[in-house]
This record gives structure tokens, C-alpha cells and sequence, in this order.
């Protein structure tokens, strides 16, 4: 595995090297009970809240020792509240963190290394970027002049998950078995793939005690989960279309335009607001709150020429591959009709 | 097919395999691969394991099938149920059928069967004897079907090569056996890709989807800086090619891409498809649990053997792949189109008894068009 410096370190906190940080500084979970542990629990507690807003966490690595031991603090208090959607969006603000730096680490790749200032730190975050890479996704980054690419096969296997045409092996720029990319779209492949690792890291933490300081901050993280939980209505009655599109907005997935469109002109015809419904969008890897808000009040019919858009019908989102019909779908042609139909001769 | 037909084509192609068992081989790793076959007027017998040569050649002689296949795909159990085999990778392959080019040749060959009564029609509105309208559609291939296939093989070959850094020497390239090729990769670094990827890579062979932005033409702020080169590898460098020709042309036809704007663009880009894309058939490439034409052995389309071209460019599939026998064969045929065979043209036939040698019989027979006699 790498052998990082403790900056960079406390850019992937997330990573094995952590465990032998912790055992060389002596850290066990009795010593937190201690007062002086107090500001890192707060931090700790800052960078969740920061998280559950679909924020990310902006962090100081001029610190490394607040940043990582926050980070492992962090992990602490959600496995402690025991709440799946908090870990899910800590682990995403995570990766969506660790993304800038990954890119970062490409960037000065890029650049005449001879004119950089701090070389030595630069060289320290390109190879932890193009290790990690590596280790985590098996991609090897290579550089050809001032440009970077990867093999083929291992764009594909990610490309694919994006809908976006651009990303259609068809419009990239293809070379003697390479695909050249941008750095942040090298970061933007492995995207998933860096938000399932840290998911599974914060999984596979035992924490077998809670030392009495961190009882409060628990129940802070418990109340907010409640609150923030409202934000999201999942009826049990919608049909299995629209709970789908909703479950891979809410995992920050990319969900395709025409999902979109149709989880926005069902909500509206099922009498809900603009305001509503925006929040959904917010965890969307290209989320922009005022473009949404246009776009809904455009499909609302509620600016621009008003015309008022309706729900697609169940064909065209099989069509679509967007139809995961139930037998509870049977006999209804469009998901607003979804449970208002009663099977006539039952 | 008749059962006296059955008997006189079983028959030529067990002496086929006899004489030819050094054409038929069992591929590499063999143990984890998938086989299948077929006998004629029955359906397939899949998930079947052969582990030599040996083994295949006494299937060949004890089945007398007429179609054999094999997975290009590996599995850890290849003769357990689909979903229980365990897939672990498949070799990559192409499909280049002469009946997909749509080629202006084609309705000189072809020609229709009715069902009900056999009378052979040269259209399929109306049976002329019958009135049916339910017909088998029966094409010879003509020599432009097969140089226009070859072209789309050579493009293909490029692509893989240049775009895709395969290796030459893993290219194998071969007749189908019928009216095509079938292009093979051995021992690439695709081959662990899953059916959606190679989706798009079938995608990207064919210049299938691609968007204007992609050779510089946005929808406004249009600057011939973006443009391709000529130059250039990959896809942006053949439309250059393709749009520029020479070089002298190049600053009118510049012009008339940046006023025609966005969508004339796109519209010759899709147009582009047919010329510069590849056209291979997508769902071959696409499928990775298929069983796949064996090579060696014979296409009971056609009687024609699937077989290795080392030599495209001279390969003439109407002798270099017709490997029945010569002896003289009496059929009663039915055929208004005529077509060659090793140097000698055969037909036009209107329900003659004739004595044609046996790789002609057999391929009159198995495209529908005679019957033995006996
Ligand atoms: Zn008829
Ligand atoms: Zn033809």
C-alpha cells in the first residue's frame, strides 16, 4: 500500500494508513473521555452537519492532525447514532472532498513540474492522486506530453453509468488503446466508486464503546437525522417508477433527464410544490439550486409561455428503461394513475 | 428440408469432416468453453463440454450435425444452466453480413419461396400461383456483396488496430460461410468487458451517437480553430478526411460547415455513419453468453465452410471456402437467378434435372433452390 506523508494523509483520511497513524500516536477511544478532546469532537460534529447539507466539507490541511483525527471522531458519533442515511451522506461529502484533492494531484502532473513552487509537497500529492487511483481503482493515469489518459477498457467500465452523450466512447478522444481525459474527469469516473469505498470503510468500524463526552453530540446527530428525513417524502404509495428515481437521487446518483422530467411532472400532478420538490435534486452530482428551480417552474408550466408538462406514460418509460412495474401497476397507463385504479371485477 | 435432402447433405458433410478433420479444431481453453450444435429440421443442443479434438471429431461423425458452435465466451461451468455457468470473460467478436449493407446488388439475387406451394417468386407482395403471402426469402451471394464486405472488414481492422491497439496478429479474420465475415480477437484486454460496454464499443466502431461538439461545432461561438485535422488519429482525423479531401478545398468547405451551423452538421455526421462507420451488427458484439459459428466447419446455409482468410484482399469465398466434393449429383432445380461456384456458373434453372457436381448440389439444396432426385 502507499506510504503517504501525514498531509496527505489528512486529504484521504479515509484510507488503511490511517489505522498505523492512530496506533503511532498512541490514540484509544478511553482517552477521549478527556476534556482536552473537546474541540476535535466539535469539529468532528461540524464536518457531519456540513455533510448532511450536501456541503462539502472545505478542511484545513495545513493541520493534518485536527483534520484526520476529526474525520475518525467523525466515524465515531455516526456509528454511535446509527443512522444509514447520515453515513451515506458523510461518505459522499467525503468523496466528493477527496475528489478535489484527487484533481489536485492530476492538475500539477500537468504543469512543468521545474517552475512549481514547494516541489516536493507537489510530488508528494501527484502520487498520492495517481496511487490511489491505482490502488483503490485499479486505473492506471498515465501522462503523454501534457495530457493524461487511460486504457480503454477501464473508461468503459465506467463510462457507461454516465448518460450524458459526451461521454459516449464515440466523443472522446480515442488513441492506440487510450481515452485522454481532463483531470476532472479522471475524478469524475471514479466517483461511485470513491463514495462505495468510504461507505464501506465507516461499515466496517466496530466501535464497542462511547466515552460520555460524545453522548450529546450523539443525540444532536439523531434529531437532525428526524428533521432532515422530512425533507424527503417517500409515500409508500407512489408507484416503483418514481420510488426509484427518487432512491438514486437520494444515493447522489445520476438519474437521466427523462427520470428527472418524469419524477417533476408526477409530483406536480400530484399536488406538489416547486419548493417541494427541488430539494430532491439536491444530492445530484451536477446539482445547481437556481438551474432546478428553473427547470422545474418551466415543467410546471409557471414561467416562460406556461405550458404545463404531464407525466409521461408508462411506455414511454419502459421505452426509456425507467418502468419497474409492479403487479400493483397492472391495468394503468401512466404512474399518476398508480393506486387511485381498483381491479373493477375482484 | 426434405428428408431425402437431409440424408444426400448429412451424408457429403460427415465425408467433409472425415477428409477435413485438420480444418476443425477445438479453441484454446478448451475446458471452459460452451458448445452447441444442430441437426438439421431440429432445434439446438447447447451447454454441452468437449474437452479434444478427438472428442469433436466423434461428435461430428456420430451426429451428423448440421451446424456446430462454440462460446466465445469462458465460464468456470460451461455445460451448467446460463445463469449458473459463471461467465468469466469472452473474446471479442465481430459480425459483417453482407444482407445488413443493403447493397443495390441485392434484389438482382434474391428471390422468394412461397410456403404454401414452393413456387419461387422474384417478389413478396403475392404468391403468382397461390396468393399466399408468406414467404422464405432465398439470396445467392454476388461478388460486389462480398468486395463491399471485405471493405467493411478492412475498416474494422483499421479501427481495432489504430484506435484500439490490437495487435494484427490477434485479428482473426473469416468467412462466415454464408454471405460474411466473422472477426475474431484473441487474448485482448477487452475481454473482460460486459455487454453494455461493449455496447458502446460497438457504438464507437460504428460512429454510432457521436455529437458535433465532438469535432468542434457547437451550438454558437463557432471557430474553425476546433475542427479537425486531417491529420489527426482516430475518429476526428477520418471525417476531416472524409469533409476535406484535399487540402486546396479545405477553406471553402470550412465556410460552408460554420454558416450551415449545429444541426446541417449533425445531420452529416449522421449521414457519415454509413460511409466511415463500420458496419458491423451490433448485437453480435453486444451478446457475450453466444454460441458461435465453429471455424472449420460447414454453414448448412450454404454448404460453404467457415474458414480462415489470410489473405482478404485475393479471398474468394465461391472457391477458397467451397470444399465439398466434385462428383456429378442429379437434382431437380428450381432457381431463376444464376450464380458461380468455383469458376463455372450455374443457372438460370426453371424446374430442371440437372447433373451439377456436389459442393454445387449441396449449396442449391441448402439455400432452398433443388432437390436430389433419388
Ligand atoms: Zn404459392
Ligand atoms: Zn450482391
Amino acid at each position: 500500500m502507499l506510504q503517504l506523508g501525514i498531509k496527505e494523509l489528512a486529504k484521504y483520511p479515509f484510507l488503511a494508513e490511517t489505522g498505523d497513524y492512530l496506533r503511532d500516536k498512541g490514540f484509544n477511544l478511553e482517552q477521549l473521555s478527556d476534556p482536552d478532546w473537546k474541540p476535535v469532537v466539535e469539529k468532528a460534529y461540524g464536518r457531519i452537519v456540513v455533510a448532511t447539507t450536501g456541503q462539502i466539507y472545505g478542511g484545513d490541511i495545513e493541520n493534518p492532525d485536527l483534520e484526520i483525527l476529526s474525520f475518525v471522531i467523525g466515524i465515531i458519533l455516526l456509528k454511535s447514532a446509527g443512522i444509514s442515511t447520515l453515513n451515506r451522506r458523510f461518505s459522499l461529502a467525503e468523496a466528493r472532498r477527496a475528489e478535489r484533492y484527487l484533481e489536485q494531484g492530476l492538475n500539477a502532473l500537468q504543469k512543468d513540474r521545474t517552475i512549481l513552487e514547494n516541489l516536493k509537497l507537489k510530488e508528494e500529492s501527484i502520487q498520492s492522486s495517481l496511487k490511489i487511483i491505482q490502488d483503490l481503482f485499479s486505473i492506471q493515469v498515465e501522462m503523454e506530453d501534457d495530457r493524461l489518459k487511460i486504457r480503454i477498457a477501464d473508461y468503459l467500465k465506467r463510462a457507461v453509468h454516465f448518460n450524458e452523450r459526451e461521454w459516449k466512447l464515440v466523443n472522446r478522444q480515442v488513441e492506440s488503446g487510450y481515452v485522454y481525459l481532463s483531470s476532472h474527469e479522471i475524478v469524475r469516473l471514479v466517483r461511485k466508486e470513491l463514495d462505495v469505498y468510504i461507505n464501506s470503510k465507516i461499515q466496517s468500524v466496530s466501535v464497542s464503546f462511547i466515552p460520555e463526552t460524545f453522548r450529546e453530540r450523539v443525540g444532536d446527530l439523531v434529531l437532525l437525522a428526524k428533521k432532515f428525513s422530512t425533507t424527503v417524502i417517500v409515500s409508500s404509495d407512489y408507484p416503483p417508477c418514481v420510488k426509484h428515481a427518487i432512491e438514486v437521487l437520494d444515493k447522489g446518483e445520476n438519474l437521466p433527464h427523462s427520470g428527472r422530467f418524469m419524477l417533476a411532472t408526477y409530483l406536480l400532478a400530484k399536488g406538489q410544490t416547486v419548493e417541494q420538490i427541488a430539494p430532491l435534486f439536491k444530492n445530484a452530482p451536477d446539482y445547481n439550486e437556481r438551474v432546478t428551480k428553473y427547470q422545474l417552474e418551466h415543467i410546471a408550466g409557471s414561467s416562460g409561455k406556461g405550458t404545463k408538462y404531464v407525466c409521461p406514460s408508462c411506455e414511454k418509460l419502459k421505452s426509456e428503461n425507467l418502468c419497474f412495474a409492479i403487479p400493483e401497476c397492472d391495468g394503468i397507463i401512466n404512474p399518476v394513475q398508480f393506486g387511485t385504479r381498483r381491479k373493477t371485477n375482484a | 428440408m426434405l428428408e431425402k435432402n437431409i440424408n444426400f447433405v448429412e451424408a457429403a458433410l460427415k465425408e467433409y469432416y472425415f477428409n477435413n478433420f485438420e480444418l476443425i479444431h477445438v479453441p484454446s481453453r478448451t475446458s471452459e468453453r460452451e458448445f452447441g450444435y444442430q441437426k438439421f429440421n431440429s432445434g439446438m443442443t447447447r451447454h454441452l463440454t468437449i474437452k479434444n479434438d478427438k472428442d469433436l471429431h466423434f461428435l461430428l461423425m456420430t451426429q451428423m450435425p448440421s451446424d456446430v458452435y462454440c462460446s466465445n465466451a469462458c465460464y468456470s461451468f460451461p455445460n451448467l444452466p446460463m445463469s449458473e455457468k459463471d461467465w468469466k470473460e469472452a473474446e471479442l467478436i465481430f459480425d459483417i453480413d453482407a444482407k445488413d449493407l443493403k447493397l443495390d446488388c441485392r434484389k438482382n439475387h434474391t428471390c422468394f419461396k412461397c410456403n404454401s406451394c414452393q413456387c419461387i417468386n422474384e417478389q413478396s407482395s403475392k404468391c403468382i400461383k397461390c396468393n399466399s403471402d408468406k414467404f422464405d426469402v432465398i439470396s445467392v451471394t454476388c461478388q460486389n456483396c462480398i468486395s463491399e464486405t471485405k471493405k467493411e472488414v478492412q475498416k474494422l481492422v483499421q479501427v481495432l488496430t489504430e484506435d484500439l491497439a490490437i495487435n494484427k496478429e490477434k485479428i482473426l479474420v473469416y468467412f462466415s460461410g454464408n454471405e460474411g465475415f466473422h472477426v475474431h480477437i484473441e487474448n485482448s484486454e477487452y475481454q473482460t468487458l460486459d455487454s453494455r460496454e461493449r455496447a458502446d464499443l460497438a457504438d464507437y466502431i460504428m460512429f454510432n451517437g457521436v455529437i458535433p461538439e465532438t469535432l468542434g461545432i457547437n451550438r454558437q461561438n463557432n471557430s474553425k480553430m476546433l475542427l479537425p485535422d486531417i491529420g489527426e488519429k482516430g475518429w476526428r482525423g477520418r471525417v476531416a478526411r472524409e469533409i476535406f479531401g484535399t487540402k486546396s478545398k479545405r477553406p471553402k468547405i470550412i465556410q460552408e460547415i460554420l454558416l450551415g451551423g449545429y444541426s446541417a452538421f449533425q445531420s452529416r455526421l449522421e449521414e457519415m455513419r454509413h460511409t466511415i462507420g463500420v458496419r458491423i451488427d451490433p448485437k453480435v458484439t453486444m451478446d457475450i453468453h453466444r454460441i458461435f459459428r465453429l471455424g472449420g466447419s460447414i454453414n448448412s446455409k450454404s454448404g460453404l465452410s467457415k474458414i480462415l482468410c489470410k489473405d482478404l484482399e485475393n479471398f474468394d469465398p465461391f472457391s477458397d471456402a467451397c470444399l465439398l466434393g466434385d462428383e456429378k449429383v442429379e437434382v431437380l432445380a428450381n432457381y431463376p437467378i444464376s450464380f458461380r461456384l468455383k469458376n463455372k456458373k450455374y443457372g438460370p434453372y426453371v424446374g430442371e434435372t440437372i447433373s451439377v457436381p456436389k459442393h454445387a448440389a449441396v449449396y442449391m439444396i441448402c439455400k432452398g433452390l433443388a432437390d436430389v432426385t433419388q
